[in-house]
């Protein structure tokens, strides 16, 4: 399979100073980076698809680190992340499932040494259709304070045979969070999970 | 009265090919919004002066925004754009407060001069509802190949007494522009027309 043909790469970074409550110390940042590459399985259902993944790794990779650099450029700011995928009308949901290596990989490198699961989420969609990518802390899923969200979409974007890929990431826990559980502090950071 | 931002978001959008052409250098626009609280919510206030200082306030600090998502020196701004969107508790003429007496001249130095109308948009409406900036080149407001919009939204603004502010900005024209008219290389200069 070829290297990705993409299409255009879309960021956002919204930075958060309150929700009506106090006003933060450092506002959180929540960035996203999309690419929309050309679907190499639209129109037709090929049995062997798994090869694309190892195609993906390097435009995996370069989402990553354009995700960090619009979030500031340290790495060491990043504590959540997530990604996903929309796959256009002539694609499947499995071409989505393709991104779950690569994307992991690409922010798990970018990032060092991260340790919890990359939490995911896919759909088929048309152009305009958004996706609400979940976020969770980077080193152990149970934080409570960074379960967190954040909507993603392009206005043109997937077409047919396209492939919108998502990469989010955070700098923080959820503005005003106070629902209690495990925080970030208490992290014993052996499984990933707490 | 200085502005109560609740969050700020920046929107990139690079585009490297269209229809399978290359897109080279890739075309960028980069939107910038800031999500305030509206001081005259809910009420029927005849002097606006109060959104008319932000506006002044925020035409500098989103147009330096953009300027920074795109990575390039004021002076390399080719088009600009402002819209606004009043969440439900406000009037119309509080978006116009924010977008027309004072936001230009801020607005025109983040982009290094800037001789042609800001083109501008505006609307109330709620929670994750569209808001399309349009486009113009900055010197000439008939530069065919700089008509253009981007669209903006964040799921959660405008709440009912908020307001979205919103800057747009690029370092280029559409991708394989081709439909004639006044090109950027022609511009007289003299009117901010032609």
């Amino acid at each position: 399979m070829p290297e990705p043909k993409i299409r255009k790469f879309f960021t956002t970074v919204e930075e958060i100073m309150h929700e009506g409550g106090p006003v933060a110390g450092k506002p959180l940042k929540r960035g996203a980076v999309l690419a929309v590459i050309e679907n190499p399985f639209a129109g037709a259902y090929h049995e062997e698809i798994s090869s694309f993944m190892k195609d993906l790794e390097p435009l995996g990779l370069e989402m990553a680190k354009r995700l960090i650099a619009a979030l500031g450029g340290d790495k060491g700011d990043i504590q959540g992340y997530g990604k996903g995928a929309i796959v256009g009308q002539s694609g499947e949901l499995e071409h989505g499932a393709l991104w779950h290596v690569p994307g992991g990989y690409a922010m798990r490198e970018a990032l060092g040494d991260a340790k919890a699961i990359v939490p995911s989420t896919k759909k088929v969609g048309g152009p305009g259709t958004r996706l609400d990518v979940p976020v969770t802390h980077i080193n152990a899923s149970y934080v409570r304070s960074h379960f967190d969200a954040m909507e993603v979409g392009i206005p043109d974007a997937p077409r047919a045979n396209e492939i919108v890929l998502a990469l989010v990431m955070t700098t923080g826990s959820r503005i005003h969070a106070r629902v209690g559980g495990l925080k970030a502090e208490d992290i014993e950071g052996q499984d990933g999970l707490r | 009265m200085s502005a109560d931002i609740r969050k700020l978001a920046v929107f990139i959008e690079e585009i490297h090919s269209e229809m399978g052409q290359a897109v080279s250098p890739p075309t960028r626009k980069a939107a910038a919004v800031a999500v305030i609280r509206n001081p005259f919510a809910g009420r029927y206030v005849e002097d606006l002066t109060a959104l008319m200082d932000i506006g002044a306030e925020l035409g500098g600090l989103l147009g330096q925004k953009c300027v920074e998502a795109l990575g390039i020196a004021p002076s390399e701004a080719e088009s600009y754009g402002k819209a606004a969107m009043v969440g439900e508790d406000g009037e119309l003429e509080h978006a116009a407060a924010i977008l027309h007496p004072t936001m230009g001249k801020p607005l025109r130095e983040a982009v290094e001069k800037g001789a042609a109308l800001v083109p501008s948009s505006k609307k109330r409406g709620g929670p994750g509802q569209v808001l399309d900036i349009p486009l113009g080149h900055k010197e000439a407001a008939y530069v065919r190949s700089h008509f253009d919009g981007m669209e903006v939204w964040l799921n959660d603004s405008p709440r009912p007494s908020e307001i979205m502010v919103a800057v747009a900005v690029t370092d280029s024209g559409r991708p394989l522009a081709r439909v004639g008219g006044l090109k950027a290389n022609e511009i007289e200069g003299r009117d901010g027309l032609r």
